[in-house]
C-alpha cells in the first residue's frame, strides 16, 4: 500500500574535490582530450582518498563542447581510471551549470538512499574541440557511405564543391539570438548601468583572492597538476587596476548607438580547458571509509529566463533561482557566511547583486514583497573565481563546490553558502551548501 | 635494474673483455622477491670465545627455512655444498688471542660462498668491555668484518652486528635482514642493538600488514621505491610531497593503494596540517593512529661554501634537516597520532658521513640527521619506538643520470660492490628498520652504499 508520507531523506555529504589546473585555450592542454583530462582529475580524486579498486554508486559528469565520439564520455573514463570497473556512470550536460547539476544530481540519489557514494564532476576543452562539417556536406557523406554501387559513390561525390569544404566551429554564441554570451552580458551590463571600473576592480580582486589562496596553501589537497602545470594558467597574481584599464572592450557590437562597451578580455573570462571532480557520499559511508565530511549540499534550485522574447539578460536566471530556493529554506540573503557568484563576466556579478538589491526589479520580475537585499562583499568569491582560474564551462561548478565545502569545513560546523552558477540558454542553477 | 656496465660485465663478451683489462667486475646482486627464500643455500655457524648467541641464531634461522650446518673444521676443507650465509659468533670474546679461532673458521668457511653470499659477525659492543684488551678483541672486530667486506666477490656481503647483554631478543630481525636480499647494498656495516621488548610472530612476507606509512617526497625516485616496498610489505602509505609534484605523487599513490598528501614541508604549518590529515583520516578506518614516518623528502643546491648564498643555504637545511625535527617533535606533542611502537626512519646521505665538494650545506643537514636520530633515540625506546637514520651512497636515480658519465662511473664503482645501489636497495633497508622485530635497532645509522670507500 502507498504511504502518503514523505521518504526519509538525508543530506549528501561532500567529502572532498580534485582538479587539474585550469589551462587557456590552445595553450598546455592543446593535444589533451576531455577523457585525458577527467580520467586524470578522478584518477586524483582517487589517490587523495584512497579509492583505487573501489566501486562508487556513480559517476556523472559532463562536457559542453564534446566530440560525437564521447557519447558515453563519463563512462569511458571511468574505465580509463581507477576506480573498479564496475562503477556505473552517466553524462549530463546543462551548459556552465553542468558540474553543479552534476553534484546536485548525484546528492539527491545518496539524499534518496539509492547510492552511498558518488562523483561529480565536468570537463571542457576549447582547444581540442569538436568540428563538424556543413549539413549539405554532412548529408552527401551519409550518402556515399550508403550507396550500394561505385556508380552511385561517383554521384555521391561529384556533388561536393569547395565551398562546403569549410568545417563548422563551435562558436561560444546562443543559436537563437547568433549573439556571443559576452554580447548578452554587455548588454545586461549596459540596462544595470554596470560601470567599467567597478568590473575591474572585481576582476582585481578575484586574482588576488586566488593568488592568495594559492599561497597559503589553499588549494594543496583541491588541485592535482596535469601535464607541468601545476597552478590556473590564467591567475594574474600581479593584475592592478591600471594593468586593466588598458585594455580595449570588446563586446558592445549590439549596444544602442552611441553606447560603448565595458567589458574586456580582462574582466570577462577566457576560453579555458580543464576538469574537476568532487566526491560526495552518505555520512556513513564517509565514516566507514575514514574519510572527513567537509559540508553538506542542503538544496539546489534551477530557473530559466526567455531571454530570446522575454526582455530578460541571457545570464539572469540565478536571480530568479536563489529568491526561490531561500524561501523554501526560510532564509535570507544576509544568512550566508560566503557566497560563491561564477564569475561568467565580472559584470554578470555585478548585475546579479544589483538586481537583488533592486525595490521595482525585486517586485515586478521575482515577485517579492522586499528587495532581497545587498551582500558583504568580504564574503564574496573569497578565494577567487571564474575570472582567475578560468572557466571551462562544465569543470565550473566542481571547482566551487569543493573549494566552498572546504572553506566551509575550515571556517567550523554550521557556516552556510551559497552557489550561484549561470549558463547558455538562459539558465541558471544555485545551491546551499552547510558546515 | 642493474646498470649498463654491470650488464655488460656479466654478458659473454663483457666478460672476458673487463677479465683481460682488469675491469671491475660487478656482480649482478641477489635482491629480495616475494615468496623468495631467506637464504638460496645453506648457513654455517661458527663461534669465537663464549658464544652467548649460537643457539639463538640457530633457532631464528632454522624457523626461517634455512639449513643450518656445523662449521667446517680448522684443516680448512672447503669440500661439501656452497653456502648462502656464514655467521660468526664472536660475543664472550676476552682477549686478542681468542680472534684466532675466528680466523679459522671463517677462511675455510668463506671459500664455500655462493655468489651474493653473507658474512656476519655477531659481538659484544667495545666500548662496554671490561678490560683493555677485551676491548681491544672487540674493537678487532670493526677492522675484520671491514677487511673481508672488501674481500668478499660476486655481489657478497659482511656486516657485523654488536648485541649488548640483554639485546638477544633484538638479534632475529636484523640476523633476517642482514643474510637476505633485502640487504644487497649494504655492507661493511656495524650496527648496535639495544635491549627491547620484541615482538614476535609478525608475517615474513607481510612484516608491516595493517600499518600506516607516512613517507616524505614519495613522488618520484627513492621515495616512490620506499611507498612500493612499504606497501609490498603490507602498510597503507600515504605518499607526501610538494604539490607541484602532485601529479606523479597520484600515480604513485594509485599505483600501491595508498593515499596521496600533496603538502610543503617546510611551509610554517606543514607538521600541524601534517598531524590534522593524520588525525583526520587515520584515527579510524584504515587502522587508528600512524605506525611508520619516513623523513625522505631532500634536495640539493650544490655550490662551493664561499659562493654559496643564503636562499641555497637555508632551503636545504628546511627541507632536510629542520622540516623533519619539526614534524617529528609534532607527532610527539600530538598525542593521539603517532601509535606506541612506531618506527621512524630519516634519510641521511654519504655526504653527511664523508663530505662532499660543493655540498657544504647539503652534508651538513644530512649530518645533523645522524645526530638528531642519535639523540632521539632513548626518548622514542620509552614508548618502545625507534627513530634511526639511512645514509645511501651513490645510487643510481633520475638525478644520477644527469651527472656527467665519467663522474658518474668513478661515483658508482668506488664501493666493494663495484656498482651503484638501487632506490630499492635503500627502501628494502627502510621497511626492515620499520618493521615491529626491528625494536633493538635504535639511534641507529645504517649506510646503504656497497661499502663506499668515502668517509668509511
Amino acid at each position: 500500500m502507498a504511504s502518503n508520507s514523505k521518504p526519509a531523506t538525508r543530506k549528501a555529504a561532500i567529502v572532498g574535490g580534485n582538479r587539474i589546473p585550469f589551462a587557456r585555450s590552445n595553450s598546455t592542454y592543446g593535444q589533451a582530450s576531455n577523457q585525458d583530462m577527467l580520467t586524470a582529475t578522478i584518477d586524483g580524486l582517487v589517490a587523495r582518498f584512497g579509492l583505487q579498486g573501489e566501486q562508487v554508486g556513480e559517476v556523472v559528469a559532463g562536457a559542453v563542447l564534446k566530440h560525437a565520439r564521447d557519447f558515453n564520455l563519463t563512462r569511458e573514463s571511468v574505465l580509463g581510471s581507477r576506480l573498479d570497473a564496475s562503477t556505473p556512470a552517466y553524462d549530463v550536460q546543462q551548459a556552465c551549470g553542468t558540474g553543479l547539476e552534476a553534484a546536485i544530481l548525484v546528492a539527491n540519489k545518496i539524499a534518496l538512499g539509492q547510492i552511498e557514494s558518488g562523483i561529480a564532476g565536468g570537463v571542457d576543452t576549447t582547444s581540442d574541440a569538436p568540428l563538424a562539417v556543413g549539413d549539405d556536406l554532412r548529408r552527401i557523406l551519409i550518402s556515399l557511405n550508403s550507396a550500394k554501387t561505385l556508380q552511385d559513390r561517383l554521384k555521391a561525390i561529384a556533388r561536393i564543391r569547395p565551398g562546403m569544404i569549410a568545417p563548422e566551429i563551435p562558436r561560444n554564441a546562443e543559436p537563437r539570438t547568433g549573439l556571443a554570451m559576452g554580447e548578452h552580458a554587455q548588454l545586461t551590463a549596459h540596462e544595470w548601468e554596470i560601470g567599467r571600473e567597478e568590473q575591474d576592480e572585481l576582476t582585481v580582486r578575484s586574482h588576488q583572492n586566488m593568488a592568495a589562496a594559492y599561497e597559503r596553501g589553499f588549494f594543496d589537497d583541491l588541485v592535482t597538476p596535469f601535464l607541468g602545470l601545476t597552478r590556473d594558467q590564467n591567475l594574474r597574481p600581479d593584475s592592478s587596476l591600471e594593468k586593466l584599464a588598458k585594455l580595449k572592450p570588446v563586446f558592445g557590437r549590439a549596444l544602442p548607438d552611441g553606447a560603448e562597451g565595458t567589458m574586456t578580455a580582462g574582466n570577462s573570462t577566457p576560453l579555458t580547458d580543464g576538469a574537476s571532480a568532487v566526491l560526495l557520499a552518505s555520512d556513513e559511508w564517509a565514516a566507514e571509509q575514514g574519510l572527513p565530511v567537509l559540508a553538506h549540499l542542503v538544496d539546489a534550485q534551477t530557473a530559466a529566463v526567455d531571454y530570446v522574447h522575454g526582455g530578460e539578460g541571457l545570464l539572469m536566471a540565478p536571480v530568479y533561482a536563489v529568491p526561490k530556493m531561500l524561501a523554501r529554506n526560510g532564509l535570507t540573503l544576509q544568512d550566508f557566511d560566503f557566497y560563491e557568484i561564477h564569475e561568467a563576466f565580472a559584470s554578470t556579478v555585478l548585475a546579479t547583486m544589483k538586481a537583488w538589491e533592486d525595490p521595482a526589479y525585486c517586485k515586478e520580475k521575482l515577485g517579492l514583497d522586499a528587495p532581497l537585499g545587498s551582500i558583504d562583499r568580504s564574503k564574496l568569491n573569497v578565494y577567487g573565481s571564474s575570472l582567475a582560474a578560468g572557466h571551462p564551462f562544465a569543470a565550473t561548478g566542481g571547482r566551487i563546490v569543493a573549494s566552498l565545502a572546504k572553506t566551509l569545513h575550515q571556517a567550523g560546523p554550521g557556516k552556510r553558502g551559497l552557489i550561484s552558477i549561470c549558463a547558455a540558454g538562459g539558465q541558471g542553477v544555485v545551491a546551499i551548501l552547510e558546515s | 635494474m642493474a646498470d649498463w656496465y654491470t650488464n655488460f660485465a656479466n654478458s659473454g663478451f663483457g666478460t672476458t673483455i673487463t677479465k683481460q683489462l682488469g675491469l671491475p667486475r660487478p656482480a649482478v646482486l641477489r635482491r629480495y622477491e616475494p615468496g623468495q627464500p631467506l637464504l638460496p643455500g645453506p648457513v654455517v655457524i661458527g663461534s669465537a670465545g663464549q658464544g652467548r648467541l649460537r643457539d639463538t641464531v640457530s633457532a631464528v634461522l632454522k624457523d626461517a627455512g634455512v639449513t643450518v650446518l656445523s662449521p667446517v673444521t680448522a684443516d680448512g676443507s672447503t669440500d661439501g655444498e656452497k653456502l648462502g650465509a656464514v655467521v660468526l659468533d664472536a660475543t664472550g670474546l676476552s682477549s686478542p688471542g681468542d680472534l684466532a679461532s675466528a680466523h679459522d673458521f671463517l677462511a675455510p668457511a668463506i671459500k664455500r660462498l655462493r655468489p651474493s653470499g653473507r658474512v656476519l659477525i655477531l659481538a659484544d659492543p667495545p666500548q662496554a668491555a671490561d678490560s683493555p684488551a677485551q676491548a681491544a678483541a672487540r674493537q678487532a672486530i670493526d677492522g675484520l668484518v671491514r677487511s673481508i667486506g672488501k674481500e668478499l666477490l660476486n655481489g657478497s656481503t659482511a656486516n657485523a652486528v654488536y648485541v649488548p647483554e640483554g639485546a638477544e631478543a633484538s638479534v632475529a630481525s636484523p640476523l633476517k635482514f642482514f643474510l637476505s636480499g633485502r640487504s644487497a647494498y649494504v655492507d661493511g656495516q656495524l650496527l648496535t642493538l639495544s635491549p627491547a621488548d620484541v615482538p614476535t610472530g609478525e608475517d615474513a612476507e607481510k612484516p608491516l600488514a595493517g600499518k600506516v606509512a607516512v613517507v616524505t617526497g614519495a613522488a618520484r625516485g627513492i621515495g616512490a621505491a620506499i611507498a612500493q616496498v612499504m606497501a609490498r610489505d603490507g602498510a597503507h602509505v600515504v605518499a607526501v610531497d610538494i604539490p607541484a609534484a602532485g601529479d606523479s605523487l597520484a600515480k604513485v599513490a594509485n599505483e600501491i593503494g595508498g593515499t596521496a598528501l600533496q603538502l610543503d614541508i617546510t611551509a610554517s604549518d606543514a607538521p600541524q596540517r601534517l598531524v590534522e590529515h593524520l588525525r583526520e583520516r587515520h584515527h579510524a578506518g584504515v587502522g587508528p593512529g600512524v605506525d611508520i614516518v619516513v623523513h625522505n623528502a631532500g634536495i640539493t643546491r650544490d655550490k662551493l661554501l664561499v659562493n654559496m648564498d643564503a636562499a641555497r643555504w637555508n632551503s636545504v637545511m628546511a627541507v632536510n634537516l629542520q622540516a623533519q625535527l619539526d614534524i617529528t617533535q609534532a607527532l610527539l606533542d600530538d598525542g593521539d597520532v603517532l601509535n606506541d611502537g612506531a618506527r621512524i626512519v630519516c634519510v641521511s646521505s654519504q655526504s653527511g658521513i664523508a663530505g662532499n665538494r660543493g655540498q657544504t650545506n647539503y652534508a651538513a643537514s644530512k649530518a645533523g640527521v645522524i645526530g638528531m636520530v642519535r639523540a632521539w633515540a632513548p626518548q622514542f625506546a620509552e614508548r618502545n619506538a625507534t627513530i634511526n637514520a639511512v645514509a645511501p651512497g651513490f645510487i643510481i636515480t633520475e638525478m644520477t643520470a644527469k651527472m656527467p658519465l665519467g663522474t658518474r662511473e668513478v661515483g658508482s664503482r668506488i664501493n666493494s660492490l663495484q656498482q651503484g645501489g638501487l632506490p630499492v636497495d635503500v627502501a628494502e633497508t627502510i621497511a626492515w628498520l620499520s618493521q615491529p622485530g626491528s625494536a633493538g635497532v635504535n639511534g641507529q645509522t645504517v649506510r646503504v652504499c656497497g661499502q663506499s670507500m668515502l668517509g668509511a
